[in-house]
């Protein structure tokens, strides 16, 4: 059943313009959009795609232009305002309500009676399940959920209002190769109901699977509105970044790859006090980059604080270049010699102060290594002018709080740090994430580097394009255990995804 | 005769229990909404000396009852604005709220007492207005320690139900299906969980913490109405005397639900009430003071062993504490 609008074009954005303090997020930026098209928004991290967006459902306000819904002019000074005018976004962080069930989040806000009827609502809900073929149980806990199944609520929470206009955000990012298939068929029947949707992403190939048309931003300004039939993939890449680039991903063989680290029967207890990590064992060579993939929350955090010595695991042993280090606090393991790397996924939470400057958090690794009282600065703020000359790395001084930093360059700086120290480990969890296409490719390279040194890697990802490209092997978790390992040359990222979501029954599924 | 003096402690920690009730379900109210307001004590205070100060020269029982309704708003009404519209920090304004409120009772409570010193009177609410405090016994005397009728034993356990522990019990009762079974109920959760979840959804974040707080603050300033009434309806220094705080803690205590609280209050009531009724054999003389120390002990040990259990966090609004701004990034 096609709904019939009044206009051609469900948004019009017109020259629309948005600061934050003296950053210029969007810039005289255009969008057109149709009504039965799915439009992809492209841009790196910090283009202002997110800005734009949010500008449609009513988080921001823009500070100059115009935007037409449906052939009128429209204020959308609330997220209220923006569903009365039938748009729905899905942010890129999940906004639900974890102890509340999916039918209570999808009802949030609504009008009606003072008393809540939930069976009543329940059946329209299961009703819209099996209109679009979704895939969960509307009576489960939001904190119950995985990813995947968090992101449906949020997509049947916006058709339940009659969003006409659906903006996802970054949709693909957490999820399987399978369950963006999944995500994708539900897309195409919004589009084949006279819906319009709105894809934000960077990663182009999918893009091509789903999108009609394209609209590229660069540094908060529009660049162009292309149809996807029309373009190559290298095209939209060089006008994302803004220069011709060719990037592609290598992965070239060490001279001498010898076992360094060994876990066996890993069981670590995550802050809920359930078993996040169970009996795992594997191997990790020195002179190689071993990928770590998995769904969000299967204990690569719970596994990696364990290596580090931030937790004591409640059994198994693990062994760094044959010594015993499990339950020994960061700080003996260094003295025993064992140097390890970590940069972790909460970069300024854990991996640095976030209100001291570059020179400072350089000396937190430091200053173990001088063993004096005294604070020795004056190195630590030779080898961070060193550390910004050859990195790149934009900041006004030394002692600008990190903070202030971007997030590419506040990932250099932690990276760099850990690594100056030539560590015999290094574990970099998901470090990548939210840096733009330049930055991760430095990421990759100074990774790639420490391999080439002799250091053993571990690399834990999401992203199954960049695992695929610079590891030597993949070790594959789900649920806290492990899956199996795979070689990025004779697997698939389908096989991938099928381990993550069904573990080691996985592989031999897809062998037959 | 011991039997008699258990029902006598029971009926005097319903009693007792009652503003603890009250002052905790305000909190929950407030809390539930997202706004950690560790003023109750402070407002239980100010409620309290505005009650009696219009109680006492009115005599009229349904402006007192206003007097510490009102009184209690306006508190919270000043603990809203300064965190909803003005975003200052919730815990400090609240620890404000306690001490400013703590030194402005004491300080009126001292004008009005000696005032009506001057005036050859005392400071008191009038029988009439006292009538709220009045059990529902009819006053049976006991007449033989040997065998006392069980009419005796019903009285006086009446005697411990007055209009404050109804009023807090149907209150409890309500909210509870205000929480779970409404729309507004609701509404209310998401917003002390996850403001950001909700406002993307069209509620008011503004409105409901406004709400939620007076109305919580209602129930604080009748908690506080009630603790003068305790005392005989004057004023004494130091009136409150920490039960805000013990209502804060009893939050933690039920696990932000209204049902459990009912209980909890119900249990210090009774510890705040031994020292009256038990007499401790192998204690020196004047020891009463350990008894009576006894809530705070108690509240010590329970908030330390509930925080060490795995679901310690289990009840507590995840976006309790934290201001909202939308266009944070």
């Amino acid at each position: 059943m096609k709904t019939v609008h009044a206009s051609e074009y469900a948004v019009q954005m017109k020259h629309c313009c948005k600061s934050f303090g003296r950053v210029v997020a969007n810039d005289n930026v255009d969008l057109r959009l149709k009504w039965g098209e799915i439009h992809a928004l492209l841009g790196e991290n910090g283009s202002g795609k997110t800005t734009l967006v949010n500008m449609l459902s009513g988080i921001y306000q823009p500070d100059d232009g115009e935007i037409w819904v449906d052939g009128n002019q429209a204020v959308i000074d609330s997220p209220k305002t923006a569903y009365q005018l039938g748009i729905g976004m899905i942010h890129q962080h999940f906004m639900l309500v974890d102890v509340l069930s999916a039918t209570e989040n999808i009802i949030l806000g609504q009008k009606g009676g003072v008393l809540l009827n939930r069976r009543k609502v329940s059946a329209e809900i299961c009703a819209m399940i099996d209109q679009y073929g979704f895939h969960i149980d509307p009576n489960r806990k939001i904190s119950e959920m995985s990813v995947s199944e968090k992101q449906t609520v949020e997509i049947i929470k916006a058709l339940y209002r009659g969003a006409e206009i659906l903006i996802l955000d970054e949709p693909t990012a957490v999820l399987t190769p399978q369950e963006t298939d999944r995500l994708f068929d539900v897309l195409r029947r919004m589009k084949d109901e006279g819906k319009c949707v709105v894809l934000i992403s960077h990663k182009i190939n999918e893009l091509f699977a789903v999108a009609d048309k394209v609209t590229i931003l660069r540094k908060g300004k529009f660049i162009e509105e292309l149809d996807m039939k029309a373009v190559t993939p290298d095209q939209l890449t060089s006008d994302m970044v803004g220069y011709p680039a060719k990037l592609s991903l290598n992965c070239p063989q060490s001279g001498e790859v010898k076992p360094y680290l060994s876990v066996r029967n890993l069981t670590v207890r995550g802050i809920s006090g359930a078993e996040s990590v169970k009996n795992l064992s594997f191997d990790a060579n020195a002179g190689e980059i071993l990928g770590i993939a998995g769904i969000a929350g299967s204990g690569q955090k719970e596994l990696c604080d364990a290596l580090a010595g931030i937790t004591v695991p409640e059994n198994g042993v693990i062994a760094a270049g044959g010594k015993e280090i499990q339950g020994m606090n960061p700080l003996s393991v260094y003295r025993a010699g064992i140097h390890i790397a970590y940069v972790p996924e909460d970069r300024l939470g854990m991996g640095l102060i976030p209100s001291m400057g570059m020179a400072e958090n350089v000396m937190l690794r430091s200053f173990e290594r001088t063993g004096s009282f005294f604070l020795d600065k004056k190195t630590a703020v030779q080898d961070s002018a060193r550390m910004v000359k050859e990195l790149d790395i934009a900041t006004p001084d030394l002692l600008t709080p990190v903070s202030r930093l971007s997030g590419g360059n506040v990932q250099k700086v932690l990276l760099e740090r850990e690594i100056q120290d030539h560590p015999q480990l290094l574990i970099a969890a998901y470090p990548v994430r939210g840096l733009d296409i330049g930055a991760s490719y430095k990421i990759y390279d100074m990774m790639t580097a420490e391999k080439l040194r002799g250091a053993c890697v571990l690399f834990i990802g999401e992203d199954l394009d960049a695992l695929l490209g610079i590891c030597d092997r993949i070790l594959v978790l789900c649920g806290g255990e492990a899956a199996g390992y795979v070689k990025p040359a004779e697997t698939t990222k389908n096989e991938i995804g099928y381990m993550m979501m069904n573990g080691s029954i996985g592989k031999e599924e897809m062998a037959v | 005769m011991t039997v008699y003096v258990l029902v006598a402690l029971l009926a005097a920690g319903i009693k007792a229990g009652a503003p603890l009730l009250l002052g905790t379900l305000g909190e929950i109210l407030t809390e539930k909404s997202g706004s950690l307001n560790m003023g109750v004590e402070g407002v239980m205070g100010i409620s309290a000396v505005a009650a009696l100060a219009v109680g006492f020269h009115t005599g009229s029982i349904a402006l007192t009852l206003l007097a510490a309704v009102l009184a209690g708003m306006l508190c919270c009404l000043v603990y809203s604005f300064m965190t909803v519209t003005l975003k200052a920090n919730q815990l400090i304004t609240g620890l404000s709220i306690s001490i400013l409120g703590g030194g402005v009772c004491n300080m009126m409570g001292a004008f009005i007492n000696n005032s009506a010193k001057a005036a050859k009177t005392t400071a008191r609410l009038n029988s009439s207005v006292m009538r709220l405090f009045s059990g529902l016994d009819q006053g049976l005397a006991i007449k033989s320690e040997e065998s006392i009728p069980f009419a005796c034993y019903v009285d006086k356990l009446l005697s411990g139900i007055n209009f404050f522990v109804i009023i807090s019990v149907i209150l409890a009762i309500g909210m509870w299906f205000f929480f779970n079974k409404t729309r507004p109920g609701l509404h209310l959760r998401a917003v002390g969980e996850n403001p950001r979840a909700a406002d993307a959804m069209g509620i008011s974040i503004t409105a409901y913490r406004y709400l939620a707080s007076v109305i919580g603050g209602a129930m604080m300033g009748l908690a506080g109405l009630f603790v003068c009434m305790n005392v005989g309806g004057k004023w004494e220094y130091n009136l409150i005397g920490g039960q805000g705080w013990l209502a804060v803690a009893l939050v933690i205590f039920a696990r932000w639900n209204p049902l459990k609280a009912i209980g909890g209050s119900l249990i210090f009531g009774i510890l705040l009430r031994l020292f009256l009724h038990v007499k401790l054999s192998f204690l020196p003389d004047n020891c009463e003071a350990l008894l009576m120390m006894l809530p705070y002990v108690i509240t010590l040990i329970t908030l330390i062993l509930s925080g060490r259990k795995k679901n310690a966090g289990a009840g507590a609004p995840a976006g309790s504490g934290s201001n909202f701004f939308r266009e944070d990034r």
